[in-house]
């Protein structure tokens, strides 16, 4: 069921560059379970996407099948939608995507849909650099079935009846790393601070951006044993620094940021920050990224932050070599080389 | 070095007869035998050439059949052939047999025939194909090569193929490599030299110039396909690799290429994407459509297979896509490279659900090339997907077809997509609402209009206005408006094309697709017999009026299918609410192209049956 919210908001809500509250960058009300991690990461979106000021029709949501594919719903109204199939966001993203060049592709994904289903997708979506932002909700159970193991759930954590995991996970950054991702983060649904501008730099990155993100599922994941829970997750979260998107208007002055810091030009003159670095982390060394990863994962921490990202590499776009024009725009005189070229064909086929 | 064996010398043969060459695959004899066919062309004479092939890259036995018909009988002739051009020990026993009496069987003789395999009432004729590459060229991969040009050359003197039309072949060829072209003319007259040599007489299968060609070109249905996409405006081709489609993304990609590169950026107006497998192939098509870029694949039937949930997505989400299906038999370890119809039913009724796909059946590369770019203008319009069935002998042979044309005046038809200005006028937008009262509603492209026209694409559960509902009668409403879009579909399709020999007659046969030459043939034979038949070909699917009216008008009905379980028929009597004792069926499914010979003689049999009085 879906209904309008309330339209009464604070007279001074705040306005981006194109003079728009929040309020134009809502979605339907959630029927999401109470709590669920999924709509902190819708309300991260709403964020987002107001704060970069990007005008919310310039936007299109793609996703697949779950919990978390629904949830493209609840934000961004003025937004052209697509609940696909299950875990094949990533081609129809990548045709939606080849078609206009102009709009920003945030595809919204669960764990389910893109760990298994979806992994074949997920990988290759990744190997073609593809500008998009791709989110997954990672909540390490299928939520929409019933709060089943997902792939990414971890060997040893219990299920809701006390079942435990035989099977190792699917680490989703580890495999994007490999992969060759573009840019690869991690955060947590219950992390705002750190999330709103982890996807402000995401959707700013020219390429294939990954974040998954830790999204507890109160109903069937939430519970004492689930390595995905709330309580477990913050427990064991340790920030690779702290993240915060620059746009290109405004300046960084360091001399107000403690600790080791380090700015990552994204596009335009769109900049990440990052401070408090641990152990004076570099987010351009791939193998160091897989390092820190997999050294975390051994203390059993989860290392979320900005982890990798390499602002340059050539996209799906650029691979193909398309105009600026978007294919969808380009006129039939264009594309149709009409009756004359049909006479030199028909004389190269006697 | 001949058998000399007194076979009877058959009777002369002008311009009809049958040549078949068996080759081993990956020795580059494609490009002599096709060198062959063109030069027949060239003549003025109808030729239909067709590739037999097997599942392997390198050393396996493959075919070459090239029918001559002067009246412009074009299928697959079937039985024996009256010159076999052997090229490959391996399959020579079963090529000897294939030899019509009287016929001749051209081996290569720089080694002894196996004088087991020599029938006493066919003509053996060698000459040395290896002995002389060998001594007139050193590199091996030169002398395999040319061996190919040779026998070429050989056959020229031998059936009077004309020499200047050779020539023309080369010198077009190799008109970008021009030092090529002396070796292999050379090549060519080393063979003829050497046949005249050794025998006095050519054979008395005959070619004469003729004028049957003119306005007529040689193409594939693969590459037609592919050019039909260029120009009915595709911009984004993803697919995956299977026989016998791959040639339809490389035509798209080599005409795209000629056409659609920017003379001055260099930039592509399209995109070629290999996808991982067809399932992200048909999620690619659908997600550029969707965006409002006209966008296709090309697969067979185990793609299909594979993307049958997102065609129902398709369906129910009512995206525009089209899928080119290039049909061969059976699985991947089957006959991955013999032809057949037999994805009618998966296509027609692809997916979960109540679904019903729109198909197109093109019967020559002509029709390839006229419905792919009316296959866009169709999903666009009717918001659906279109599959086009054509089949591997119609998609990797080269059939003799007219020129293909284009209209400058025409449009391509979106359908109806709203633009701003457009919205502007709407009150309310309803993506689903059936505005004009024909099942299509209107639709919107994503980043149209900042505060209208956007919507959330999902399968059903929702209402006219895309909102989330999972109300009964929300979706009942939503599938009787696709009942009548399908009801309103065929004003949008190409009607039957049907052939009325004789407003009388009792007798009419249904066929479609590359069943289209072999029926034309049969009826003509079965004329001389003095049956007279009227013909309808499906260009469609759903079907026209006509084809019902087509059906009351005669009590015998034949249904010619290239399939085991007589798929087409079963989607008359489903759709048509036939009675099936009506449709008899004429069924080929060995993975040949079906012939004349095989329709002729099916439906001689079954009219045996019946009393002349009824069927006069
Ligand atoms: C082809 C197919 N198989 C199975 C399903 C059933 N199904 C719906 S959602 C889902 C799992 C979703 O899990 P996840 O992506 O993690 O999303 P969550 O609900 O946890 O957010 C499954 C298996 C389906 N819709 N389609
Ligand atoms: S079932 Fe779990 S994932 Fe689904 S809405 Fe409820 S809490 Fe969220
Ligand atoms: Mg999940």
């Amino acid at each position: 069921m879906s209904f309008l919210k309330p339209s009464f908001r604070h007279p001074k809500s705040p306005t981006n560059r194109l003079g728009l509250t929040t309020r134009a960058y809502e979605g339907t009300i959630s029927t999401l379970c109470a709590g669920c991690g999924h709509d902190s990461i819708s309300a991260a979106i709403i964020q987002a996407v107001w704060g970069l000021g990007i005008p919310p029709h310039r936007v299109a949501k793609m996703s697949g099948i779950g919990c978390s594919s629904k949830s493209p719903n609840y934000f961004l109204s003025q937004a052209h939608g697509f609940n696909s199939v299950h875990g094949r966001m990533p081609s129809v993203t990548t045709g939606a995507n080849v078609a206009n060049r102009d709009l920003l592709y945030l595809g919204v994904s669960g764990d389910g849909d893109t760990a298994s289903i979806g992994m074949g997708q997920f990988a290759h979506v990744i190997r073609r650099n593809l500008n998009m932002l791709y989110l997954v909700e990672n909540n390490g159970c299928y939520g929409l079935t019933k709060g089943q193991d997902s792939a990414t759930s971890d060997e040893g954590s219990t299920n809701k009846k006390g079942r435990v995991n035989p099977y190792t996970a699917i680490d989703l950054v580890s495999l994007a790393l490999d992969l060759g991702a573009t840019f690869v983060a991690r955060s947590f649904s219950g992390d705002k601070e750190q999330l709103v501008p982890l996807m402000q730099a995401a959707m700013t990155h020219k390429g294939f951006a990954l974040i998954d993100v830790v999204s507890p599922c109160v109903t069937f994941n939430n519970h004492a044993g689930s390595t995905k829970s709330y309580d477990y997750t913050r427990e064991h979260v340790e920030a690779a620094g702290v993240v915060d998107f620059v746009p290109t208007s405004q300046e960084i002055t360091l001399d107000q940021i403690e600790g080791s810091t380090k700015v990552v030009d994204l596009h335009n003159g769109d900049k990440v920050q990052l401070s408090k670095l641990a152990n004076d982390y570099d987010p351009h060394d791939r193998r160091a990224a897989f390092d820190a990863v997999q050294d975390h994962k051994q203390r059993d921490r989860l290392l979320t932050g900005l982890i990798y990202v390499d602002p340059t590499a050539e996209n799906f776009h650029d691979i193909l070599n398309l105009p600026s024009t978007p294919l969808n725009a380009l006129a039939q005189e264009q594309l149709c080389p009409g009756e004359s070229a049909l006479k030199s064909i028909n004389n190269a086929l006697k | 070095m001949n058998p000399r064996n007194m076979a009877p010398v058959m009777d002369a043969k002008i311009n009809d007869f049958v040549v078949k060459f068996a080759n081993v695959n990956g020795s580059g004899s494609a490009s002599a035998n096709s060198m062959f066919a063109k030069a027949i062309y060239r003549m003025g004479i109808p030729v239909a050439p067709r590739n037999i092939f097997p599942s392997n890259i390198q050393g396996a036995p493959t075919w070459y059949e090239v029918r001559i018909n002067e009246q412009g009988y074009l299928a697959r002739r079937g039985g024996q052939v009256e010159l076999m051009v052997s090229v490959n020990p391996q399959s020579m026993t079963e090529d000897v047999a294939e030899v019509c009496p009287g016929g001749y069987f051209f081996y290569d003789n720089t080694y002894p025939l196996d004088f087991n395999l020599i029938r006493d009432d066919i003509h053996f004729i060698g000459l040395p194909l290896t002995e002389i590459t060998n001594t007139n060229f050193d590199n091996p991969r030169l002398q395999q090569l040319f061996k190919n040009i040779i026998y070429v050359g050989s056959l020229a003197y031998l059936i009077g193929i004309e020499f200047a039309a050779l020539e023309s072949i080369v010198n077009d060829t190799f008109a970008k490599k021009p030092k090529l072209i002396q070796p292999n003319i050379d090549a060519l007259k080393l063979g003829f030299d050497e046949a005249q040599r050794q025998f006095s007489e050519p054979l008395p299968l005959q070619l004469k110039p003729s004028n049957a060609n003119q306005g007529k070109i040689l193409l594939e249905g693969n590459a037609a396909c592919g050019l039909g996409a260029v120009f009915g405006g595709a911009t984004v081709c993803a697919w995956y690799p299977i026989t016998p489609s791959t040639s339809v993304a490389e035509g798209f990609e080599k005409y795209a290429k000629q056409f659609r590169i920017d003379s001055e950026t260099k930039e592509h107006n399209f995109a070629v994407i290999q996808a991982e497998d067809e399932l992200a192939a048909i999620g690619m098509v659908i997600g550029s459509n969707w965006n409002g870029a006209r966008a296709f694949t090309a697969t067979s039937g185990p793609g299909v297979s594979l993307m049958q949930e997102f065609l129902g997505l398709a369906y129910f989400a009512e995206v525009p896509s089209v899928l080119i299906d290039v049909q061969r038999a059976g699985p991947s370890t089957g006959m991955p490279t013999r032809t057949q119809q037999s994805d009618i039913l998966i296509s027609a009724y692809a997916s979960h659900g109540d679904t019903k796909q729109v198909v197109l059946f093109p019967g020559n590369p002509k029709e390839c090339f006229e419905l792919t770019a009316d296959a866009f203008d169709i999903a666009d319009q009717l918001q659906t997907p279109v599959i086009m069935l054509t089949d591997l002998d119609l998609g990797m042979n080269e059939h003799l077809v007219d020129e293909l044309n284009w209209d400058d005046s025409r449009q391509y038809q979106k359908g109806k997509v709203l633009n701003a200005q457009e919205l502007d006028q709407v009150e309310r937008f309803g993506r689903y609402n059936d505005v004009d009262g024909d099942g299509i509603p209107y639709r919107t492209i994503a980043g149209t209009h900042p505060q209208k026209g956007a919507f959330f694409t999902r399968g059903t559960s929702r209402d006219e206005y895309a909102v989330y509902t999972e109300k009964g009668e929300a979706y009942e409403r939503n599938m009787e408006r696709l009942n009548l879009k399908w009801q309103t579909a065929p004003q949008y399709l190409p009607k039957p094309i049907i052939s009325t020999k004789d407003k009388s007659a009792h007798i009419g046969v249904i066929h479609f697709g590359t069943s289209a030459e072999a029926v034309r043939e049969a009826i003509d034979m079965l004329a001389e017999q003095n049956h007279r038949i009227n013909d309808l070909r499906v260009l469609a699917f759903p079907f026209h009026a006509e084809v019902t009216d087509f059906i009351d008008a005669h009590t015998h009905i034949f249904v010619v299918e290239q399939n085991r379980d007589a798929q087409f028929k079963t989607l008359l009597v489903n759709e048509l609410e036939m009675d099936p004792k009506r449709l008899n069926s004429v069924l080929h499914f060995n993975g040949d192209p079906i012939s004349a010979r095989i329709v002729f003689d099916n439906i001689q049999a079954h009219l045996s049956t019946i009393t002349s009085a009824d069927v006069a």
